[in-house]
């Protein structure tokens, strides 16, 4: 008899034939998430004086398929905090999860400890920091936008791979490329966030969607939006992009099948 | 003969509703040195007397910081104690790591009590054999909290257990009108009369039998929104032992006065 340790537990080899071994392993090795499915495209965020302010299109792409028209992409968390997730939806649904457990445990006790946007933002960065580390990393970046402890406003970043990082306007994305340069203009660095309005911020996102939907193909002309104030959050899921005028693409050349 | 058979573990009940174990326990609390606790509405403070196993020995740790913002004093097994404050410096820490914030007050409590009431839930285990005083500031503010063996945690506005709490406790009770607009040093000083009272006739309080922990709200004008944990052990506690000094003798100078007036 065969009285090896890898024998123990298994029928004996001289009554039942040799053990097919074939059932204890899986025909792949294990596999992670190694690229999204279902995605959203850009978050933008811009910090003014008294708040931060936050847009997002409502689209969901499969791939290049325009799949989900009215995905809610940024989310508000305990009436202070929002926030606004890029990259795949179903990731952007656990961190969801995640956070209304957080939520709920946290308002247990209800004597005025709460968390911030600021305690917000360092607990997803460890999440997210934690699931790269796995190497089965939750496919996001995502903007946080509030309060920090010292109640000034606070507009930070984390993404898949753990990194965050923080400026007074920021952009996922498309957005990052196309939306940043627009508010860089707009709002130069050396301006303080003090001389920058409400109505003034919340314009230029509004703008800076109208351009994200003109050259990004993954993107859409409807959009939520989101102001965050000392007051609390006004969060506006019904936005349609305004005075669209497509009459630069004429000029577009280079593209498609036009000869010249 | 006449044997208790319902103490033998803290997982059954005597006909009476009682488990024997956990009101053992509850007695090491009391066999322990007396502890302090006040709360004003800046700052909570911490009292303890320490005590040293003999002459030769060093004093036995009564309070002892958690985090910068919060400590804990002890009365009871204080191995006990060494587990539950190890594991309370681990939450906070884990808090201050996950959420960047120091962990709520009552959020660490709850945490602890669960904990004990397990050990009176499970066969083979034994409760703690030791009662916290729990003491520091979170974003509502300053708090004091109870813990007991058996998992019961409460908010105290003013606490004492150990050996001879009930002298400290009728203290507290005679002035707890005061306690909510008492500064910082004025806060201390209550809790170190409170803790005085307990003292039997050949004992008074030294350098190094008294021990002192304190956190509270930030003064206006000061760096950061609260003034941090800080322990009064050895040395340190010179000023104010020196400032009750001259508190109560300031008091007795009037009593002895009046005394030779009545003769």
């Amino acid at each position: 008899m065969n009285h090896l340790p890898q024998a123990w537990g298994r029928p004996r080899d001289d009554v039942y034939g040799t053990y097919d071994r074939s059932y204890l392993q899986t025909s792949t090795p294990n596999s992670h998430t190694q690229s999204p499915a279902v995605t959203g495209t850009s978050v933008l965020a811009i910090k003014f004086n008294g708040g931060v302010a936050m847009a997002a299109d409502k689209l969901a792409s499969y791939g290049s398929l325009a799949r989900f028209t009215d995905v809610k992409r940024i989310r508000v968390f305990d009436k202070t905090t929002v926030v606004g997730f890029g990259g795949d939806i179903s990731d952007m649904q656990y961190i969801d999860r995640l956070l209304d457990s957080i939520d709920v445990e946290e308002n247990y006790s209800s004597n005025g400890n709460t968390l911030n946007a600021k305690n917000v933002h360092t607990y997803l960065a460890k999440v997210l920091y934690k699931r790269r580390s796995k190497f089965d990393p939750l496919w996001n970046q995502i903007l946080v936008a509030g309060f920090d402890d010292d109640s000034k406003p606070f507009l930070s970043s984390a993404d898949l791979l753990g990194t965050t990082f923080s400026a007074p306007h920021l952009a996922t994305g498309f957005g990052a490329h196309l939306a940043i340069p627009i508010l860089r203009r707009l709002f130069p660095e050396e301006m303080p966030v003090e001389n920058i309005g409400k109505e003034e911020a919340v314009a230029a996102l509004r703008e800076c969607m109208k351009v994200l939907f003109y050259r990004d193909a993954r993107s859409l002309d409807q959009y939520s939006l989101a102001v965050v104030t000392s007051d609390g959050v006004e969060l506006k899921e019904d936005e349609k992009l305004e005075a669209q005028s497509w009459n630069f693409a004429e000029n577009i050349r280079g593209y498609g099948t036009q000869v010249n | 003969m006449f044997r208790n058979n319902y103490d033998n573990d803290s997982v059954t009940f005597s006909p009476q509703g009682r488990i024997f174990q956990v009101e053992y326990a509850q007695e090491a609390v009391k066999q322990g040195s007396v502890v302090v606790g006040i709360v004003s509405k800046t700052h909570a403070v911490l009292v303890g007397l320490k005590r040293n196993a003999e002459e030769l020995s060093s004093y036995q740790k009564k309070v002892i910081a958690i985090d910068s913002h919060m400590g804990i004093a002890i009365a009871g097994l204080a191995s006990d104690a060494r587990v539950l404050s190890n594991f309370m410096k681990q939450q906070s820490l884990g808090s201050r790591l996950t959420y960047g914030r120091a962990i709520p007050l009552e959020r660490i409590v709850l945490h602890i009590g669960d904990r004990a009431q397990t050990n009176t839930q499970h066969y083979g285990r034994r409760p703690y054999g030791v009662g916290l005083l729990i003491a520091g500031v979170d974003d509502s503010g300053p708090h004091l909290f109870e813990f007991q063996p058996s998992g019961m945690t409460q908010e105290m506005v003013a606490c004492a257990i150990g050996a001879r709490s009930q002298m400290a406790r009728t203290y507290l009770e005679k002035n707890l009108e005061q306690f909510a607009d008492c500064g910082r040093d004025q806060l201390i000083g209550h809790g170190l009369k409170a803790l005085k009272e307990t003292l039997s006739q050949d004992k008074e309080l030294t350098v190094e039998n008294t021990t002192v922990g304190i956190a509270g709200l930030a003064r206006e004008g000061s760096v950061g929104k609260i003034e941090n944990f800080k322990l009064y052990d050895g040395q340190d506690i010179v000023p104010l032992l020196e400032a009750l000094e001259a508190a109560t003798s300031g008091t007795e100078a009037v009593g002895a006065e009046s005394m030779e007036v009545d003769s």
